[in-house]
């Protein structure tokens, strides 16, 4: 059984280390990679569970990935299993991001490197533009435009002008969403169909 | 001290981030560069820079630099642990009691209301970013690149990492 049990966390290992490593474009675009591994190729669970996983998964905040790594490796391998599968998806790239940027503070000094963190700075503000738009979008098509921009507009003024931390905004906003009335619920279906 | 900083630094955007790894950046933003003042928003903006042009979550590349930076190996630990954790073990112990409200509309609602403030996070970042770039790079550069990035990313739908190299390289020549 040892033996088993090392071969299958070397499995677990594996399967986990090559969806952090193709999974480009953070967490979302991963999903179809653990399918592949958990369902297709190591028949760990089937579509059906590997759906319910995704599903609960998408309840609960943080980021989608490492949540799937963690449960599956639980399941196929326990505890042990559980880190094993979340340290393979994230710790090749953080002890990429900790070499990599380690380099380029050590040469700070350096004019031209100087220049390079200057050059980057508006491809980062133009990648962060994207991903309001697509906030703006997603929650347009959901709430609908003028929703939207209230909540906005009020979230933006409690943060940035009364000084509120937006942690507790959230949370204020979520609580509101567990405690909103069921009968809506029937109300919001039918409307929707 | 510093590793319950680095704790609560990176639990508190997680465990109120409905909507994926991106939706936590901006909060990670505000703890680390507003709250606790770990990283100037250049050295935040590059970390994200570099961060895009890497595979795997967003999130936790974030956590484990960040973690790395201001509190070593054991912070790198710790930032990734209040990353990962609280949301898995919500998952694990909870497994059943999800299931039966994965449909809810009121969990639909959570991460759907919860849109609107993160868009204005973001918005907000993208503003400071701007400003920022305007700032040590003047207005010219900013807008060459800034529009250069876009039609590669927006038009031709290029991977981050040559809107990134791009970046680095119209930097190190033309502003160092």
């Amino acid at each position: 059984m040892p033996t088993r049990s090392v071969h299958t966390q070397g499995q677990l290992f594996l399967a986990f280390l090559r969806i952090g490593l193709l999974g480009f474009g953070g967490g979302p675009s991963m999903i179809p990679l653990v399918h592949a591994e958990a369902v297709t190729r190591h028949a760990w669970m089937n579509d059906e569970e590997f759906g319910d996983v995704l599903a609960i998964g998408n309840t609960l905040p943080g980021p989608i990935a490492t949540k799937m790594a963690g449960y599956i490796g639980y399941r196929v391998g326990g505890v042990v299993g559980c880190i094993n599968a979340v340290l393979a998806v994230i710790l090749p790239c953080i002890v990429a991001m900790v070499l990599l940027l380690g380099l380029f503070t050590r040469y700070r000094d350096q004019r031209w490197i100087q220049g390079m963190s200057e050059g980057v700075m508006p491809v980062v503000m133009i990648m962060m533009a994207q991903l309001t738009w697509d906030f703006w979008q997603k929650s347009r098509a959901a709430l609908g435009w003028i929703a939207t921009l209230v909540m906005g507009l009020v979230a933006g003024g409690l943060i940035y002008w009364l000084d509120v931390h937006p942690g507790l905004v959230i949370a204020a906003i979520l609580i509101a969403a567990l405690l909103r009335p069921d009968r809506s619920r029937r109300a919001r279906t039918e409307a929707d169909g | 001290m510093i590793y319950w900083e680095l704790f609560l630094a990176f639990f508190i955007p997680n465990i109120v981030g409905y909507g994926g790894g991106p939706a936590i950046i901006p909060l990670i933003e505000n703890e680390v560069v507003g709250h606790y003042g770990w990283m100037t928003s250049q050295q935040f903006a590059e970390t994200l820079a570099l961060g895009n042009t890497l595979p795997s979550p967003i999130a936790t590349k974030m956590a484990g630099y960040i973690g790395y930076e201001v509190g070593g190996i054991g912070g790198s630990l710790i930032a990734s642990f209040a990353t990962v954790a609280p949301s898995l073990l919500l998952m694990l112990a909870a497994l059943g009691t999800l299931y039966r409200y994965r449909d809810s509309i009121k969990v639909k609602s959570m991460s759907q209301w919860v849109r609107p403030v993160i868009m204005v996070l973001m918005a907000y970042l993208t503003w400071s970013f701007l400003s920022e770039g305007v700032a040590s790079a003047g207005w010219i550069h900013t807008a060459i690149i800034g529009i250069a990035a876009a039609l590669m990313l927006w038009r031709f739908r290029l991977h981050p990492v040559w809107a990134v190299l791009l970046g680095l390289v119209y930097g190190g020549l033309l502003l160092g």
